[in-house]
């Protein structure tokens, strides 16, 4: 006991711990990387808990199934009604740019300059071909849903009804609908289409009402968190090209540290890659 | 013949120091070379914390002013301030016909938000973590600098940005953030909310943000040096407590800014590009706002899941400094050494974990509170655990009654005061009656406030010949700490009484309430003994400024005679701090009073003793 309270001091041993030495090995720029990451994991996961604790308060909110349909025209088959099949194509790039990146690293420890620079511009393009996923994918939200910032046109039904009248795509007057049924206000020419509609059970059985927007909160934090993790890989993107771009003039040759740049970046680039896996999960799964 | 005098420290460290190679491939500094790289942008840690002291010491000054000024609308608000015209402008309102000036409510809100702001971030975090971590941290641990001196330079240019986005809000025409230091929604999310929600509020989310671009950038240098650039014998076990608990605040920051940076981009946003995060249900003249959906509680979870850790960032650096202190001049080794440390440990992570207690009353579920009351209470053990040290610490020691071990001691009575309303406001039910009141406002003012600074000055007056070779004046020193603390006690803890009769805090006057009108006295005399309080202040910056260039000369390279490795360096340590070795250290560094000896410092090797002991345990 008296030990545990009071120091006594003890002969200098030399483990890693016991000074003049680096624990786990690890130079001070990897442990610096952590300690950020680190920190970043903090900044993402205050996102997470803001969408979490708004969309449990929200009554309704949108059907990622429904939400997220639609894949370029150029893929084979229609391009709307394919349920998640674009962000699994956009998630599967930026994972398989993780698998790049872990081969880049390893060439480094082996002091190839070559098999660094190759398997880095692997990644740089996966990085690229994500965002450009994104791009394609805000652009469609945007400018052919109309989902904006403050604005969020994608609702779901709470009572049980039939349409009055059709919106010209999917929905023609007559059809049915029931609680938990997903919508989308189209926009033509500025203008909302809500389309009317009869409720047909229910307290409010023979109203007529119209159909409101979804939850803000969800086009808000889509485009804010998804744009803040978007951010993260640009910037990992632009890292990349300069560490490449500088593995590739051999100024990592003469230092002999087994590329430990490219180590650093790769650790920001797993982070960033393990980020979308939250994000994807909150965003496109539950 | 002593132990100390045995070794020739010079020759001990050449001989069995350790080699870093320093002189090998570190050639002339090329920073050396100009005033600007030496003295503005320098990379050596004691030149960049001198910087962030000074930086410190303007805030502080800048925040106190503003204190004593709504102390005096709070004191006497029927005395005209129509003097404080030329420094406030139109902030100070001048009745035409009977010329009495009286301060603009706006700006009483201002003051109160720009007080609380300044004073918690940039004078008890940037000034007093970010001084005392940057000088001491290389020094102690045995290293020639921080792992990264350019990332520590940016830390303190951050920080420098930060104040003067901060400083130039102050002269906005709508004024400065007057929301509350705490920024809550809807007054800090509506630019319309108040004048000082516009542009005052954008200037105030930028400098923060810079802010904790600073903290982080400082806090991973912090850790990473504490945990590489140990010298040889350095073992976790053997640092300093100074160490341990900037090693440990600096993590508390890692894991909590970040939150607060996450709240700040959500409220940014619901500022400039109309999102709904914190809004929701809002009228105003009858109006509804377009905002719906979001919860100002969301944003009180993220301010708070810094705001608690916050103020264990500010104390734990001076808990580490007043434990030094109390050791080395009441000549004993600190009590329970790891016990502290593992008391600073609990501290932190309990810190995470009760945030909610800020919260009561705003509407947070009562059973949810249950949790929060408990783990808040817990906290009062590791703090008892302290207490209970140092005080144990000054039994029986050969007590140096100069400044910094007044100021220590100080410490631990302003501690223990403030620390006891703290089990009163960590009840919920209790907080029905004393959330928003006075009894708050005392509360943290001693408990982190006043006792933080206790643990700054004494860092300052213990430490000053490290940074600049001379000695502050004694005499001052005592005058400073005598008023300061008689007087802290009397502005806080009449407080005490305000806020259990219920007075609210951030009133502008409470003449309304026939209630508090028996509280017109000790409004004033609470208002008398800031003021004071205020000139002893400018007193230690006088004695400060003036030590610099003409104080005692230090003489000997160990003044206190105290066993830590910052000692061993010249008095005026170039870059590098060591001119050949660095020592290699071979005890722990309170070897105070040990088998007949004053003080045997860490670098000494153990003697043939001690080693039986050890072989015997």
């Amino acid at each position: 006991m008296a030990d545990t309270l009071t120091q006594t001091n003890s002969p200098m041993t030399e483990g890693s711990w016991d000074g003049a030495s680096r624990p786990f090995k690890a130079s001070y720029g990897k442990l610096m990387m952590w300690y950020f990451l680190l920190s970043d994991a903090f900044t993402f996961a205050g996102f997470l808990i803001a969408y979490g604790a708004l969309r449990m308060s929200s009554p309704t909110w949108p059907v990622p199934d429904f939400v997220f349909s639609t894949v370029p025209e150029w893929l084979p088959g229609s391009a709307h009604h394919k349920p998640l099949i674009f962000v699994t194509i956009m998630t599967f790039i930026l994972l398989a740019s993780s698998f790049t990146m872990v081969r880049a690293v390893q060439e480094g420890q082996q002091e190839n300059k070559n098999g660094v620079v190759f398997w880095m511009v692997l990644t740089i393009i996966g990085g690229a071909a994500f965002l450009g996923c994104q791009a394609w994918e805000w652009n469609t939200l945007i400018n052919e849903e109309h989902v904006s910032y403050h604005t969020n046109p994608f609702g779901t039904h709470t009572e049980y009804g039939k349409y009055l009248e059709g919106d010209g795509h999917d929905i023609e007057a007559g059809d049915t609908f029931q609680p938990g049924d997903s919508y989308l206000i189209h926009n033509v020419d500025g203008h909302w289409h809500k389309l009317k509609y009869e409720v047909t059970e229910g307290e409010d059985a023979g109203m007529t009402k119209e159909m409101s927007f979804g939850p803000k909160a969800f086009s808000a934090l889509f485009f804010f968190i998804t744009g803040f993790h978007g951010f993260h890989v640009f910037s990992g993107v632009v890292f990349l090209l300069i560490i490449c771009i500088n593995a590739a003039s051999g100024l990592y040759v003469a230092r002999k540290n087994e590329y430990e740049m490219v180590e650093k970046i790769g650790l920001y680039w797993h982070f960033v890659d393990l980020v979308w896996v939250f994000v994807f999960l909150v965003f496109y799964l539950l | 013949m002593s132990l100390v005098k045995t070794f020739d420290e010079e020759v001990l460290i050449e001989e069995q120091g350790f080699d870093d190679h320093f002189h090998e491939h570190h050639h002339e500094d090329k920073y050396k070379s100009s005033f600007i790289f030496k003295y503005i942008f320098s990379l050596d840690h004691k030149i960049i914390a001198r910087q962030f002291l000074f930086t410190g010491i303007f805030w502080a000054l800048i925040g106190a002013a503003m204190s004593v000024i709504f102390r005096l609308q709070l004191g006497f608000p029927d005395e005209s301030v129509a003097w404080l015209k030329p420094f406030l402008g139109r902030w100070i309102m001048i009745n035409e016909e009977t010329g009495m000036g009286t301060l603009d409510p706006q700006f009483y809100y201002a003051l109160v938000t720009m007080h609380g702001t300044i004073i918690v971030f940039f004078v008890l975090t940037a000034g007093l973590s970010g001084t005392f971590s940057n000088l001491l941290i290389p020094l102690q641990i045995g290293a020639r600098d921080m792992a990264s001196p350019l990332l520590n330079m940016l830390s303190y240019w951050f920080f420098f940005l930060a104040g003067v986005v901060m400083f130039f809000s102050l002269f906005l025409s709508t004024g400065p953030f007057s929301g509350g230091w705490v920024a809550y929604p809807p007054l800090s999310a509506l630019p319309q909310a108040s004048s000082g929600s516009g542009a005052g509020m954008t200037l105030w989310l930028v400098s923060l943000t810079f802010f904790v671009v600073s903290v982080l950038l400082g806090g991973i240098n912090y850790i990473t040096t504490v945990l590489n650039l140990r010298t040889k014998g350095m073992s976790l076990w053997k640092m300093p407590l100074t160490i341990w608990s900037f090693f440990i605040t600096a993590i508390i920051g890692l894991l909590s800014f970040p939150v607060l940076v996450s709240g700040f981009f959500l409220l940014m946003s619901d500022r400039s590009l109309g999102t709904s995060f914190y809004l929701s249900d809002i009228f105003i003249n009858g109006q509804a706002l377009d905002y719906v959906g979001g919860s100002p509680i969301l944003y009180q979870h993220l301010f708070w899941f810094l705001g608690h850790p916050e103020v264990y960032i500010i104390i734990l650096p001076a808990m580490g400094i007043v434990s030094e202190v109390l050791s080395v001049h009441a000549r004993k080794p600190i009590f329970g050494y790891k016990a502290m440390v593992y008391s600073i440990a609990s501290i932190a992570f309990l810190s995470f974990i009760v945030w909610a207690h800020h919260m009561f009353m705003s509407g947070v579920n009562p059973f949810i509170s249950n949790f929060f009351v408990v783990f808040t209470l817990i906290i009062a053990v590791p703090s008892a655990v302290k207490v209970f040290n140092w005080i144990t610490t000054l039994w029986g020691g050969s007590i140096r009654l100069n400044s910094p071990m007044l100021f220590a001691i100080g410490f631990v009575s302003l501690f223990i005061s403030g620390g006891l309303t703290g089990i009163f406001l960590g009840n919920s039910a209790l907080d029905i009656q004393l959330h928003d009141t006075y009894f708050v406002v005392a509360h943290f003012h001693i408990v982190m406030g006043v006792a933080a600074f206790f643990g700054m000055f004494a860092g300052i007056y213990h430490w000053f010949p490290k940074m600049f070779g001379r000695f502050m004046n004694e005499t001052l020193g005592r005058i400073h700490f005598w008023i300061t603390l008689i007087g802290a006690y009397m502005i806080f803890w009449p407080m005490h009484y305000l806020g259990m009769a219920g007075v609210p805090r951030r009133y502008y006057r409470f003449d309304s309430f026939d209630a508090f009108g028996q509280f017109t006295t000790m409004n004033e005399f609470i208002t008398i003994a800031a003021i004071i309080v205020f000139f002893a202040q400018v007193l230690f910056v006088v004695n400060f400024i003036w030590s610099i260039n003409h104080g005692k000369e230090q003489t000997t390279k160990n003044p206190w005679l105290a066993t830590t490795l910052e000692w061993t360096t010249p008095i005026k340590a170039g870059h590098g701090n060591w001119e050949g070795n660095i020592p290699t250290v071979h005890r722990w560094a309170y070897d105070y009073g040990k088998d007949g000896e004053d003080y045997i410092p860490q670098y000494i090797p153990l003697t043939e003793k001690e080693k039986a002991e050890i072989d015997n345990h």
